[in-house]
């Protein structure tokens, strides 16, 4: 997971970079720049979700998504990321609670909430014998839209189906399936947009075409909602990150910020001779020792009022160490968000 | 009113019907030919009229009842059930449409399917029989209201349906069954005096009855009693497709 990490972000910036337009009809009160931020969008306010069996998917979820921005929704198998989607979307019945979509209540003005939104599920699922064309146009269709076939060409041209547009669905590969989710999903011009888990198991071509096409809405004041396995994406493309957890939000955060506010940092420390074992001077820092004795590693946390390195390299003199270089290095959301599920678990 | 779903989902529907359109035409016409040729001819000639009509000719509205119910039924069933399983239900759950657009749409579909293969085969029938049509607006009209009615009850079993298993349950084990034992082949008073009373507890007598009647202007039971019974059919359907939608049965968590 990790190897991707750099590809991801090259891509994201060169996606920035490129004037490759979806053709989304911004409407003019949403439009902003890159990263301003309006009022919010959808508005949870504790909302629970218990099933039949008495399983508590939804433990009082309250949140604010604000216009335009791409928030990432974090966490584990099972957290209650697809539960909340589906809650907001009308799949599933919220046991309690209200949400607001742009406005409008999710269940007494339903309809006004769901033209807002569009949805791209986790699982592929398609009519096997409809062909590509149709099953798109019946998507615009069932969100009350007028057939428009300029756009839907536009929207299949960007996601390289056109070819494939009167091809029957089982016909195409998982890839294609599920460019066809995102074509069905974006056909009705949604002011809001949720990918669940949209990147698990495709291949790194959809991946860069996909992010290019988030980028595009965004820039059309679209916000987008997007849960992913994949922290490198969050870090890559999120404004925001939001981590649930057993039914709960741990953390809503900008994801700059979250990064500088709750990020550990790693010490490096290379040495001039190698040393055979950590000194006992230094055994208080729980200092990491390379194979080759010739580094050693030490973590702290950046919110912590006395990081401890003034400390530290001093011990290290006075331990008759000396040092060749040293290096600090951010710890990455992936280790953040493990961090913040053990806590929430503890 | 979200008219556009409505048609959309019409559609989408009629489309999966358009792809099959020769087995839908061809499965009815030959069907109804075997049943010419083993009732009508092989069997029929040695019956005498029924009630002054034609052996052959008597059984038409049994026969174009039979189909347009277990039609009306499968394709209803089928067509909301198969979004289930495959999960395709997802979209429906999601757009900014009522359960009751979702049910016009697909009973819309599912009633027009069964209308086609029962017109296809009366058509058929005019081949084999020499029919006289004495009520057709009210041959049109039971016609359109079992279609209407029996496809609202596929839908009913679609969404109730966990499996294909069970799909295929109610049709095969009770309407087939009260179909056939309805009246579609032969005239209730041809029965002992027991079997008649017993039947008049199947629904579908009054269906076929009043059916039979707007050729023949001839019935099992009053006219009167067959336009309740499918009526009080309907309202029963509507009922339960309401309580659904409040209680999203089996379907929406």
């Amino acid at each position: 997971m990790r190897k991707c990490t750099g590809h991801l972000r090259d891509v994201y910036v060169a996606h920035r970079s490129q004037g490759i337009r979806l053709r989304h009809k911004p409407l003019p009160a949403m439009r902003m720049k890159s990263g301003d931020r309006m009022s919010a969008i959808v508005e949870v306010k504790d909302l629970r979700k218990t099933y039949a069996g008495g399983f508590e998917a939804l433990k009082g979820v309250s949140l604010e998504i604000e216009q335009g921005e791409i928030l990432a929704l974090l966490g584990p198998n099972g957290a209650g990321k697809t539960t909340l989607i589906s809650a907001l979307c009308g799949i599933t019945q919220p046991s309690s609670g209200t949400a607001v979509v742009g406005g409008h209540d999710i269940q007494d003005d339903f309809r006004e909430a769901r033209r807002l939104i569009g949805l791209v599920p986790q699982e592929v699922a398609l009519e096997p014998f409809e062909k590509v064309l149709n099953t798109v146009r019946f998507s615009r269709g069932l969100f009350g839209k007028p057939r428009d076939d300029a756009l839907i060409e536009r929207i299949l041209r960007q996601l390289t189906l056109w070819d494939k547009r009167d091809a029957q669905l089982k016909e195409l590969s998982g890839g294609m399936k599920r460019r066809v989710l995102i074509a069905k999903a974006l056909c009705h011009e949604p002011r809001i947009l949720f990918l669940d888990e949209p990147t698990a198991g495709v291949d790194v071509e959809l991946r860069r075409d996909m992010w290019q096409i988030v980028e595009e809405l965004r820039r059309d004041g679209v916000t987008i909602i997007l849960t992913t396995h994949y922290i490198e994406e969050a870090e890559a493309i999120a404004d925001r990150v939001a981590v649930i957890n057993g039914g709960e939000i741990l953390l809503v955060e900008e994801k700059a910020a979250l990064m500088k506010q709750l990020g550990r940092k790693v010490l490096r420390i290379d040495l001039t001779s190698a040393v055979d074992a950590v000194p006992d001077a230094l055994a208080g820092y729980d200092l990491e020792m390379s194979g080759d004795g010739m580094s050693l590693t030490y973590t702290y946390d950046t919110r912590a009022e006395r990081t401890g390195i003034t400390r530290l390299l001093q011990d290290l003199a006075s331990a008759g160490i000396t040092l060749r270089d040293i290096q600090t290095k951010e710890s990455s959301l992936e280790e953040i968000f493990v961090d913040l599920v053990k806590e929430g678990a503890a | 009113m979200n008219i556009l779903a409505i048609s959309a989902i019409y559609r989408f529907e009629m489309a999966r019907f358009f792809r099959t359109l020769l087995q839908s035409f061809v499965s009815p016409v030959l069907s109804t030919s075997l049943y010419f040729v083993v009732f009508g001819a092989a069997i029929g000639s040695r019956i005498d009229e029924v009630e002054g009509v034609s052996y052959g000719a008597f059984i038409v509205p049994g026969l174009i009842m039979l189909s347009v119910m277990t039609q009306a039924i499968s394709a209803a069933s089928f067509g909301i059930y198969f979004p289930k399983f495959i999960g395709t239900i997802f979209e429906l759950l999601s757009a900014p449409v009522t359960f009751f657009e979702i049910v016009i749409g697909y009973v819309g579909a599912a009633a027009t399917k069964a209308l086609f293969i029962g017109t296809v085969i009366l058509a058929t029938s005019a081949l084999f029989v020499d029919l006289q049509i004495q009520y057709p607006l009210a041959m049109v009209a039971f016609l359109l209201m079992t279609c209407i009615s029996f496809s609202l009850f596929g839908f009913i079993i679609g969404i109730w349906a966990q499996s294909f298993e069970q799909l295929q349950l109610v049709p095969l084990l009770i309407v087939t069954p009260l179909v056939f034992l309805g009246g579609s082949f032969y005239s209730i008073s041809m029965l002992p005096p027991i079997w008649q009373t017993v039947t008049l507890f199947n629904p579908v007598v009054y269906l076929v009855s009043g059916f039979r009647w707007s050729f023949f202007g001839q019935a099992d039971v009053s006219i009167g009693l067959s336009l309740f019974a499918i009526a009080a059919f309907t309202a029963l359907c509507l009922f339960l497709v309401w309580r659904i939608f409040k209680t999203g049965y089996r379907i929406r968590s």
